[in-house]
């Protein structure tokens, strides 16, 4: 047996057109509200330049693939319920299997989109170059970003402090960031400035973002680590400028002090547990620790 | 009418692709000849490995510092001399005459012998004096390209041997010559590989 | 005894010991029942010592089936911790368990279960539809089965003794590296991946052969089926692109066991560069997976549309460009690691070049459709399925190929419902095609058709439900491997999708009714004509199944389509079927020598992860003997 007789596929395909018919929109729905709610955080609710450009593209590509693939779905659809064997209306054309118009334009179509697109990509990916700077006559601050297991320690170069799971950053300045690790890759990540850059032992990448406003966002490692990855979280709190210089200044008198010797008691494998700051911190010690090979000597990871 | 019959009609040769399954002597060379390809790119991999690990000297000896020219030069000598002499014996394979095949094979078998003892004597010298593969990328990614390449001339050492053997028993079956073939593809194809390994290992060390 | 202590087994542990508690007693049932039954001849004869490639395919395909069932568990696994571990909650699976389950999840699914699908049924459907008896070296065809098997049992085994890797199913050094993964996981994989690598490297080489050298007379390349251009160029791939798999385990390898430093942190090691090159073997290796689901889907959509292939010559051609492309994209998979602005763009256009014969093909196959007589079998369900569910996956894949967007979403939820998208929604809706259409060919009587819609519709909607709030998620902020998680809205979102992976698991289970009901009822769906489908290509001309030399004379072919040629001039043909000239067929005997390999390469893969030298020597010494 191989084709089914033609009553028989009828009762069927109208049963399974209205069921998917109620499918179809309970789906809708519910992807609608769920896209919805993923508008009021993360990514797609950006608070710095960087994100917000991202996000540009993000919705600009998608609206322009969507304006291909709907039509491509629906054409599916209802080619598939038209040329249905049952249907009598429908033209059987046993031999048609070519025809070079039709083949211009569906080569054309995917073309003209990726050439499209991919403009996006090429100026995009050299607007939003990690390490180039920010379009913004504000200097920037930099930052010094290094990796533990499983912590994320910051460094502040020129006002010499460090902060432990908690990046206090001046909202509206430019923030430069250097990033390195001690062991393991991971990738720095505040979903809401926006772009993410790995950090790797021995490497110092580089990474500008701001943030426009005032306010605490998420950040986390994009890349896993071992056993405390999921709780490798920071803050990045973002106020105003004078409450930043208000807040390097108490740091300076209170806390530690970050040398090789303390550093090296960081460098232990632990979960994180919470925030602390360091009153001081040795000069040069983020290029010693990103160029010195210390990795090789970072306690093993128990089993 | 099939093409292949027009074409038998019009007195055109039938094109290779339309004349069936091919005799098993053309599956088993090209079979081999995949394979031959696929361990190329095994060792394209530890050549992108080297090349980026060359410079990787971790304070210890450089490729410079390490390297023999005159070692070279001579390990090279005999590696290329035992091609030419195993392109001999192929044609003394090919025309089932087995005291060629003798002959020229054990010449074969002794210049690869001898390529094999100079490369493990270089080895062994590094080893001895401090510059083994686990002190530095470059020296991992030098020993595991030239070690692998080192490795493949032993097994197909081991292989001429079996083929010897076969030939004593079995006279130049088909089995024996297809073999005998693919044995040859290996050993020039290897012979290739010692060549890219000599140009970017050694003399790009001394450039 | 090496490392290998009876603390290896984790008896404290009881989600691993009732779990391989339970896997141990079935696999115990299931060999007494085959002892008392008095099967072991049969078994042995038939099917561990067969060469026939049919028999072989059909081998490949249990295997996938049933690491499909262990792959998904860790699915469910996973699925299940992360709907209960938010807030301060932690769910109950530790991070020590969590890490090896998603890193065995997508190892299995990827080696174990996607391509033992895939190599299975090109196995069983290319010498039938190429028209010859057999693959070019059938004892090397037995021999790759039985490595991919020995894999298997060597992942298997880390459930119970041992512990698998933590890392990902890609193991990134430096965490792959001894300094940070002192166990035997990592060992675990990668001995068991470079065993069955070594087994499907040995496919490709055969099947490359079998296609090119191997074909009826008068088959060229356009008189070819599409199933076999696309199962070319996955080959062609696959001997391309393993090797470089091979390459990179091995200097991973030598740096755990021998101390080198190809990718350590100290002494000018270089973790940059394994991301590079096994991403350069990781690419092509997803193209290896997708371009038989895509034959397959072209010959379903022609034979159950009646009509021939719309555009088949530009198929063929976005087949093989697709197939060079996918060399040179590797990079999309790591745009984070800094690379710089041109680099990326390059590799971002490059990505979305080899969108463009990809959508060519959705387009050939919604013409296909158009102007034809469509019977809507269980087959054509899973191919409409996958031409609306993999254009949304590649429109995701099209947006991360932008470097920026990249930026954002790199290593998100919303990557890990791109590619199970696509992979899902292609691959496997691919198989399962497959497997429904070619069912008949290999058993002799058709798949019951209201429980194969039923499956087909618990994994189009277990999909969506599974993989949609992945994709939100992934927008939300939301990272892949997390254990747990301290954004409460984010739970809604993970039960749907924990409600979708339910769904799945029961039509994973209904295609264990399916098979079992259809047994039932074989001798009401027998296939006695050999054609049950109204095909078009030549494997539907045998009987099904076909006997062991599948062919009594090869045919003689001259066009695309050859078997649907042949039965529209089936009056004129008689008189070229009457000759009775039979000449003598050799076929191939069986040969013990794939499974003795497997087990000696078992032996050496457990030895050298647990350091038993001697166990190691004795393996290699057998594998050389065998």
């Amino acid at each position: 047996m191989h084709a089914a007789s033609p009553d028989r596929i009828s009762p069927e395909i109208t049963r399974t057109r209205s069921a998917s018919g109620m499918w179809l929109r309970a789906i809708s729905m519910t992807s609608v509200a769920m896209l919805l709610a993923s508008c009021n955080e993360g990514v797609l609710d950006p608070h710095g330049p960087v994100g917000k450009a991202e996000r540009v593209i993000l919705y600009d590509s998608t609206a322009i693939m969507l304006a291909i693939v709907i039509p491509v779905i629906v054409l599916t659809l209802l080619f598939a319920w038209w040329f249905r064997a049952r249907n009598k209306r429908a033209r059987y054309r046993p031999d048609w299997e070519y025809s070079g118009r039709i083949e211009m334009i569906i080569w054309c179509i995917p073309a003209l989109i990726i050439l499209f697109l991919g403009g996006i990509a090429w100026t995009g990916s050299h607007d939003l170059d990690p390490p180039a700077p920010l379009a913004d006559r504000t200097a920037p601050l930099d930052i010094e970003v290094i990796s533990l297991d499983w912590r994320w320690l910051f460094i502040y170069p020129h006002e010499g402090i460090a902060s432990l799971n908690r990046l206090v950053v001046p909202a509206g300045v430019p923030l430069r960031f250097r990033l390195t690790s001690t062991t393991v890759m991971n990738s720095f990540f505040v979903p809401q400035l926006g772009s993410q850059i790995y950090t790797m032992p021995n490497m110092v990448t580089r990474l500008n973002l701001k943030a426009d406003q005032p306010g605490t966002f998420e950040g986390l490692s994009a890349q896993f680590s071992g056993d405390g990855f999921s709780d490798m979280r920071f803050d990045l709190v973002s106020t105003e400028p004078e409450a930043f210089q208000d807040w390097v200044n108490a740091t300076k008198t209170q806390g530690g002090v970050l040398d090789a010797k303390t550093f090296e008691e960081l460098d232990r494998p632990a979960k994180a547990d919470g925030a602390q700051t360091y009153a001081q911190v040795s000069e040069g010690l983020f290029d010693r620790i990103s160029t010195s090979h210390m990795a090789a000597v970072s306690p093993q990871r128990g089993q | 009418m099939s093409a292949a019959e027009q074409a038998l009609v019009s007195g055109d040769a039938v094109p290779m692709s339309l004349r069936g399954p091919a005799p098993t002597r053309v599956v088993a060379g090209y079979g081999f000849w995949l394979f031959l390809l696929s361990d190329i790119i095994i060792f394209a991999a530890l050549f992108a490995a080297y090349a980026v690990l060359s410079g990787e000297t971790a304070g210890g000896p450089t490729a410079a510092d390490l390297f023999d020219k005159r070692h070279v030069l001579i390990e090279t000598a005999c590696l290329l001399a035992s091609s030419v002499t195993c392109g001999f014996g192929s044609l003394a394979v090919q025309s089932g005459d087995r005291n060629s095949t003798y002959f020229w094979m054990t010449i074969t078998f002794i210049l690869g012998v001898t390529f094999l003892s100079l490369e493990v004597s270089e080895f062994s010298h590094m080893l001895s004096i401090g510059a083994g593969p686990s002190r530095s990328a470059f020296l991992s990614a030098f020993f595991t390209l030239v070690g692998t390449h080192g490795l493949h001339v032993t097994l197909g050492l081991c292989w001429l041997i079996v083929m010897l053997l076969q030939v004593a028993t079995l006279g130049f079956q088909p089995m024996v010559s297809r073999r005998f073939f693919c044995f040859g593809l290996f050993w020039h194809a290897l012979d290739i590989v010692w060549i890219g390994v000599f140009t970017i290992v050694y003399l790009g060390a001394h450039l | 005894m090496g490392r290998l202590t009876w603390a290896a087994i984790p008896f404290d542990q009881p989600v691993v010991m009732i779990a391989s508690g339970t896997v141990g007693f079935v696999i115990f049932c299931v060999l007494a029942l085959v002892t008392l039954k008095g099967w072991w001849p049969y078994l042995w004869r038939e099917w561990i010592t067969s060469v026939d490639h049919k028999r072989i395919g059909v081998m490949y395909i249990g295997l996938a089936l049933l690491m499909l069932v262990r792959g998904f568990s860790d699915a469910m696994l996973m699925r299940s911790q992360l709907a209960l571990a938010a807030g301060h909650a932690q769910g109950y699976l530790p991070p020590e368990h969590y890490d090896q389950i998603f890193s065995a999840h997508g190892t299995i699914m990827i080696f174990f279960v996607a391509m033992p699908f895939v190599i299975g049924l090109m196995n069983f459907v290319l010498p039938l539809q190429l028209g010859v008896r057999d693959v070019a070296f059938p004892v090397l065809n037995s021999v790759g089965f039985w490595l991919s098997a020995a894999g298997v049992l060597l992942v298997n085994v880390s459930l119970v003794v041992g512990e698998f890797a933590r890392t990902g199913w890609l193991a990134y050094p430096p965490l792959s590296e001894v300094a940070y993964s002192p166990g035997v996981g990592v060992d675990y994989y990668l001995w068991s991946l470079q065993i069955s690598g070594l087994g499907t490297l040995l496919s490709g080489i055969n099947l490359t052969t079998t296609i090119l050298k191997l074909r009826a007379p008068g088959m060229g390349y356009r008189q070819m089926p599409i199933f076999c251009w696309t199962a070319l160029a996955s080959n062609l791939l696959i001997v391309s692109a393993f090797p470089i798999l091979t390459a990179t385990f091995a200097m991973l390898l030598l740096d755990r066991y021998c101390g080198f430093h190809f990718f350590t942190n100290d002494l000018g090691g270089n973790p940059m560069m394994y991301i590079n090159l096994i991403w350069s073997w990781g690419h092509p290796e997803v193209y290896i997976l997708i371009l038989p689901a895509f034959g397959v889907f072209s010959e379903v959509v022609a034979t159950f549309s009646g009509k021939p292939l719309f555009g088949r010559r530009s198929m063929v051609m976005a087949t093989m460009v697709i197939c060079v492309l996918s060399f040179l994209v590797w990079l999309h998979h790591f745009f984070t690691m800094g690379a710089g602005a041109d680099v990326n763009a390059f590799f971002g256009v490059m990505t979305m070049l080899i969108a463009v014969p990809t959508g060519v093909k959705i387009f050939n196959w919604l013409f296909t459709l158009y102007g034809g007589r469509i019977r809507f079998t269980v087959p054509i369900y899973w191919a409409l399925g996958f031409m609306v569910t993999f254009v949304i996956g590649g429109m995701t894949g099209v947006l991360m190929a932008i470097p920026p967007a990249d930026f954002v979403l790199h290593n998100s939820l919303f990557l890990i419902a791109h590619f199970h998208n696509v992979v899902i929604g292609g691959v496997v809706f691919g198989v399962m095609a497959g497997i429904t259409y070619w069912f008949p060919k290999a058993f002799g009587f058709t798949l019951n058709e209201r429980l194969g819609k039923a499956v087909f519709w618990c994994w189009f909607f277990g999909f969506y439900l599974a993989f949609m709030p992945l994709y939100v998620l992934g927008l939300m902020g939301a990272t892949r491997r997390m254990q747990h998680y301290s954004n409460m809205h984010w739970q809604p979102l993970m039960l749907v999708a924990l409600a979708g992976a339910i769904l799945i698991l029961l039509g994973i289970a209904l295609t264990g009714v399916q098979l079992a009901v259809s047994i039932r009822q074989r001798k009401r769906n027998r296939d006695v004509t050999g054609d049950p489908w109204n095909g078009r290509t030549l494997e539907w001309s045998t009987p099904s199944p076909p006997p062991a030399w599948n062919f009594s004379h090869l045919p003689q072919v001259d066009r695309t389509d050859a078997f649907w040629a042949m039965k529209q001039q089936r009056g004129s043909a008689q008189g070229r079927n009457g000759k009775q000239t039979y000449e003598t067929i050799h076929v191939p005997r069986n040969n013990p020598t794939g499974f003795f390999l497997a087990f000696c390469a078992v032996l050496l893969g457990f030895s050298l992860i647990w350091h038993i030298w001697w166990g190691a020597g004795l393996g290699l010494l057998g594998a050389i003997v065998v």
